[in-house]
């Protein structure tokens, strides 16, 4: 009966989720320890983690879904700028409505996305180039909208004459805090993000479809997969994360800044590699990436508590992903 | 008379994991012999030249090179030895010029580490104009004909002036006059004392070559004798094995009643013309091929086995029945008396065709998933609504019911299939091919690298499957596998049909005759030995 109990306990240890699990605990014993005189238990701290990692973790969960079908999504930090900036320029010199501006730069972003798709899938691109390029496309055309400038709710008129709008109550909406001041609206809708993830990869045939292409494009093929159009809508659904990131920086921000979230890819990277995902493709989960997101996010946190001058917070940062991806690996490669 | 030889191994034993292939097998080259290694596909021959040429180095025996005992751990160390070995893939750099390629390894050195370019060219453009080739050392690998490349890799190797010359079935992508240059040059090589040994599936080859020939069957050798003593049908004899069985799997009475049903049966798939151009494009355009114009008829509940040896175009014709090559596969096809040209395998199995691929790795299996996500995947569809919303009870059930069918055993249905053995992994796969419902069912090699009792249990499965009226195109190169279950064989050879065998009365040499091209079908199969042969197929 023990020996069951045990076998079986062991046997879910070695799992990825468990392996994620316990780099997160001990995560948070590092921050119990550098507690910074106590402020490591303070509700307030893992609140205001949250939100900051929010925004990444959106574009996490996008970049799950690309790196399960074995590929990569590099312009998602470009794309987010480009939604930002589009968000802002809508809502506030054109004056539009939320209702109106969110869906479109939900589509622009989706639009994005499925171009990538196109070149991986129907040109036979390398999605590390396709992706490369839509980079650095995604951010001129985020200076081209933006005139580069940033967009603020100084506005030049008709007139030629810049006075200030009222700022859209959208953005301090996505900015505020819910439930008591406890949980932000950003994070509401990162962990929105993950539960629509999960139910995509989990629940929907397309799910299977990702996984059996990344985990053999080929064998997926033969088996009546549309491979291709599998590929297509998994770019397209990162795409779709990056603009919803982007209104939630650009609402953080109460500007659309061209320049914003340069590097915030390889950080999506980070926490989807931390949380087990194979950059191989067709093994990985988004539970595993939401771990991941949170470890990255203690780490940074706790870095940040104990004053740790930014130069140590990069080294220590590349230190953990490689050693949370020796211990995701662990004895079974 | 009888000169030292070149190379002598002796009792080879090799064991991969627990399944040996080669039974303490004796085999030497002597100065000036091209000898042919010949025997059925999986009969030892490439085992025992990479042991030879330093690729498997974890063997019993003993392996005598030029009078000194070698064990090679890696394959330079055999080729520094004196064994050049010409692979049957191409071991050339493609980003690389032909020059820098043929000295790979063994640059021409100058001063301070530096690379003597210019002796490197002249002595290139003497290994190329000795070859007979027209490129200069400048060009790119990558920008030359496969054929081309394919020659160069001989050059290579017949410029590093060997001992000993390897060729393992090289001229599978050379034209007529090419292989004649090679003939010519291996040729002269032998009248220079080297010791040739060359394996190839194709008889007249052996018959322009070899001085003398070792037959391996089974791991075993159980012949070697000069070319001269040796008739082609004595060879096929000694390659099938002595005692030439002869599966009788009904009375005749009973085969006469079944022809007279399959004739009266309903025709599941009818294939007029199927051919398939070459991967390579420029061959293709060249107008090679390797499926050439093959028609043949399936009944419903019928077997049909396709026998052929590598590179018979067997393996291309399930694919293109299958949509996999795309437009590469042109021809007619009916699938019950509806016009069927499947653009991709999604289309062929809507229309009711499922295919077994043969390399289980990979074409058949995505490791990571889940044994229930990997059985169902091409029959998702059923199992979900709109928006692809997956019914996973359902879906579990009906895995598990088609999975006892199979007694397939796996620690759990949510293990990943790489965690399941090479006999369930392959019943994994068998039961995807079935959940997806089909009417006529392609198997590629469906027993291989699997156990004895997982085999009793898949062929207990295509019985029942055919009782059921599902139509089989078998393909196996286990002779007796392939008269077991096969209603009627076709031969393959060279992308043609060669034969057609009655499979109740088929013996393992005349289908073995026939995939060599012993005799061509023009010539009239009927003097194969053997018997139950009628000539060309249709």
């Amino acid at each position: 009966m023990t020996g069951s109990t045990d076998s079986r306990l062991r046997g879910w240890l070695t799992t990825p989720v468990a392996r994620a699990l316990l780099a997160l605990a001990l995560m948070l014993v590092i921050g119990s320890v550098f507690n910074a005189d106590g402020a490591f238990f303070r509700w307030s701290v893992h609140r205001d983690m949250l939100r900051q990692v929010s925004v990444f973790g959106i574009l996490a969960c996008g970049m799950t879904v690309v790196i399960l079908t074995a590929g990569i999504d590099l312009s998602v930090s470009s794309v987010l700028a480009l939604a930002a900036v589009s968000f802002a320029w809508l809502t506030l010199p054109m004056g539009w409505p939320a209702v109106w501006a969110i869906p479109a730069v939900l589509v622009l972003g989706t639009a994005l996305g499925s171009v990538s798709g196109v070149l991986v899938a129907r040109m036979r691109i390398q999605p590390f180039i396709v992706t490369l390029a839509m980079m650095v496309f995604a951010r001129g055309l985020a200076k081209v909208v933006s005139g580069g400038q940033k967009i603020t709710n100084y506005v030049t008129g008709a007139d030629g004459v810049a006075h200030l709008v009222p700022m859209p109550r959208i953005f301090g909406l996505i900015d505020s805090r819910v439930l008591g001041g406890n949980v932000s609206i950003v994070t509401l809708v990162f962990l929105a993000c993950v539960l629509a993830t999960w139910v995509i990869l989990a629940r929907l045939r397309l799910g299977r479809h990702i996984y059996a292409v990344g985990g053999n494009e080929e064998a997926a093929r033969l088996s009546g997969v549309p491979v291709a159009r599998t590929l297509i809508v998994a770019y397209a659904l990162s795409g779709l994360m990056a603009a919803v990131a982007g209104i939630c920086q650009a609402a953080q921000e109460t500007q659309g800044d061209p320049e914003t979230g340069m590097g915030y890819e390889l950080d999506a990277i980070a926490m989807v590699v931390i949380g087990g995902t194979s950059l191989m493709g067709g093994k990985g989960s988004v539970v595993t990436t939401l771990v991941g997101v949170l470890t990255i996010g203690y780490l940074q946190k706790i870095l940040s508590l104990n004053a740790a001058p930014e130069a140590t917070r990069l080294m220590l940062t590349g230190a953990i992903i490689i050693c949370a991806v020796l211990f995701q690996r662990g004895r079974d490669r | 008379m009888n000169p030292e030889p070149l190379v002598s191994l002796r009792g080879i034993h090799k064991a991969f994991g627990p399944v040996e292939v080669l039974h303490g097998v004796d085999f030497e080259v002597l100065p000036g012999e091209v000898h042919v290694l010949a025997g059925e596909n999986g009969a030892g021959k490439s085992t025992l030249v990479n042991i030879l040429s330093g690729v498997h180095s974890d063997f019993t025996g003993e392996l005598v090179l030029q009078g000194r005992h070698r064990r090679f751990s890696v394959p330079s160390q055999a080729a520094e030895a004196g064994v050049a070995t010409i692979h049957q893939e191409l071991s050339l750099v493609p980003t690389m010029t032909v020059a820098d390629n043929l000295f790979l390894g063994r640059e021409v050195m100058g001063r301070w580490g530096r690379v003597d370019f210019a002796s490197q060219h002249a002595e290139a453009r003497r290994i190329l104009d000795d070859a007979g080739l027209d490129v200069s050392p400048h060009q790119l690998v990558a920008e030359l004909p496969v054929s081309v490349q394919q020659m160069l890799e001989i050059a290579r190797a017949l410029a590093r002036d060997a001992a000993v010359l390897v060729l393992d079935e090289p001229t599978s992508a050379l034209a007529e006059r090419e292989v004649d240059v090679l003939f010519t040059r291996l040729r002269s090589l032998r009248d220079r004392g080297r010791g040739v040994v060359y394996i190839t599936h194709r008889m007249e080859e052996i018959y322009r070559l070899a001085d003398r020939i070792t037959v391996l069957r089974d791991g075993v050798r159980v012949a070697t004798a000069p070319a001269a003593e040796l008739s082609p049908d004595q060879l096929v004899t000694l390659m099938v094995g002595r005692e030439v069985t002869r599966f009788r799997r009904h009375d005749p009475e009973a085969v006469a009643a079944r022809k007279s049903a399959a004739a009266s049966r309903t025709v599941a798939l009818d294939v007029h013309d199927l051919t398939v151009a070459h991967p390579v494009p420029e061959l293709a355009r060249a107008g090679r091929r390797i499926v050439d114009d093959v028609s043949f008829v399936l009944a419903e509940g019928e077997v049909l086995g396709l026998a052929g040896l590598q590179g018979s175009g067997a393996s291309a014709v399930l694919h293109a029945l299958f949509g996999a090559l795309g437009s590469r596969a042109s021809g007619r096809i009916e699938l019950f008396g509806v016009p069927y040209s499947p653009a991709s395998p999604k289309e062929a199995l809507r229309a009711g065709v499922a295919l077994l691929a043969a390399d289980r790795k990979g074409l058949g299996l995505a490791p990571w998933l889940s044994v229930i996500h990997s059985v169902s995947l091409s029959s998702l569809g059923r199992f979900s609504g709109s928006l692809g919303w997956l019914r996973q009870r359902e879906e579990r059930g009906a895995v598990e019911e088609v999975t006892r069918g199979f007694r397939l055993s796996a620690p759990s249905l949510d293990a990943p299939v790489r965690a399941l053995s090479g006999g369930n992994q392959q019943k994994a796969c068998l039961a995807r091919c079935l959940m997806a419902e089909p009417r006529v069912l392609l198997l590629d090699e469906p027993t291989r690298g699997i156990d004895v009792g997982a085999k009793a249990d898949i062929y207990a499965l295509v019985r029942d499957w055919t009782d059921r009226g599902i139509s089989i195109v078998l393909i196996t190169s286990e002779m007796e596998e392939l008269f077991l279950l096969s209603d009627r064989v076709l031969v393959l050879h060279r992308g043609r049909i060669g034969a057609e065998v009655e499979g109740a009365v088929a013996t393992k040499d005349a289908v073995l005759a026939a995939a060599m091209g012993v005799d061509s079908p023009e010539e009239g199969a009927g003097s194969l030995p053997g018997e139950g042969i009628d000539g060309g197929a249709r």
